[in-house]
């Protein structure tokens, strides 16, 4: 997509580099607001935001097939479990007023300190192999290497997920009291 | 810009920091699980960056991208059901009050 977009210019940007940019700014503010904000309600919508402009950025980088798990996965999925989970887990008194730790500035500095170093890490390394136009990936390779290669990897997914479905209903369920225990 | 590694490893950096921070900084452990699926999303946005700008990486990036989005999903349901356990139990959500074995 972008390869057919990235030709045609709108005032002196190509497409492909606005939509980035917008997809960038969007996934990033997202992101703030699900760290920062304070009602948890607002930070769970928010997530969503930030998982629906990486499947953006997933598009632009020619990964289809990555976007549309992304989408199904992300947004269909995880963001349900965890609006169930915040809303099964909100108390009465509503949203609290201490959102964050008081050791929370040792983190945002943290945070701050690892961003600069891997940024200056990234922008200081020569990548070798590397070319300078997004490679698509054809779904169909993708799918051989899948149940090729990787055939393995994914029967170890697929057993770890029954393990997780199973381990998360056993872990969530309501305990019931003994019949002589009563 | 967008034709260029650098801008989306940048961008990947700067989402895994996000997450770090309200991983570190919040006090609700449902926010703290979101902080962690904000990170397992940036390291997979480099995976796939890496992927589409390196020929030899091309299709086996995509492949381990769908693999970590399979685990992130085990890992939200084991986490976010350890949570709603741990509310029944405690009646709270913050983990600064999860303080039992502190005692």
């Amino acid at each position: 997509m972008s390869n057919a977009l990235g030709g045609v210019s709108f005032l002196g940007w190509t497409w492909s580099d606005l939509l980035f940019l917008v997809l960038a700014a969007l996934m990033l503010g997202a992101a703030l607001t699900v760290v920062l904000g304070r009602d948890i309600i607002r930070s769970g919508l928010a997530m969503i935001v930030t998982f629906a402009a990486l499947a953006g950025v997933y598009v632009l980088l020619e990964a289809p097939l990555v976007a549309a798990a992304q989408v199904l996965v992300y947004i269909g999925a995880i963001s349900v479990l965890v609006l169930f989970a915040i809303m099964l887990t909100q108390t009465k008194v509503g949203p609290v007023r201490l959102v964050f730790h008081h050791q929370a500035w040792a983190g945002a500095v943290a945070a701050v300190v690892l961003a600069a170093v891997l940024s200056a890490v990234v922008l200081s390394t020569h990548w070798p192999n590397t070319v300078s136009q997004q490679i698509h990936t054809a779904t169909d390779a993708l799918a051989r290497m899948l149940f090729d290669d990787y055939v393995l990897p994914l029967e170890v997914v697929s057993v770890m997920l029954l393990a997780a479905v199973i381990g998360g209903v056993f872990l969530a369920r309501r305990e019931e009291p003994q019949e002589g225990e009563r | 810009m967008s034709h260029s590694l650098d801008s989306y490893l940048v961008l990947s950096t700067l989402l895994f920091c996000i997450g770090m921070f309200g991983f570190l900084a919040r006090r609700n452990a449902i926010a703290m699980l979101m902080s962690i699926e904000l990170m397992l999303n940036g390291v997979n946005l480099a995976i796939v960056a890496f992927g589409a700008f390196s020929p030899r990486l091309a299709v086996h990036a995509s492949v381990i991208a769908l693999m970590v989005i399979a685990v992130a999903a085990a890992e939200a349901t084991v986490g976010l059901a350890i949570v709603i356990a741990i509310f029944r139990n405690r009646r709270t959500p913050l983990v600064d009050e999860y303080d039992t074995m502190r005692d």
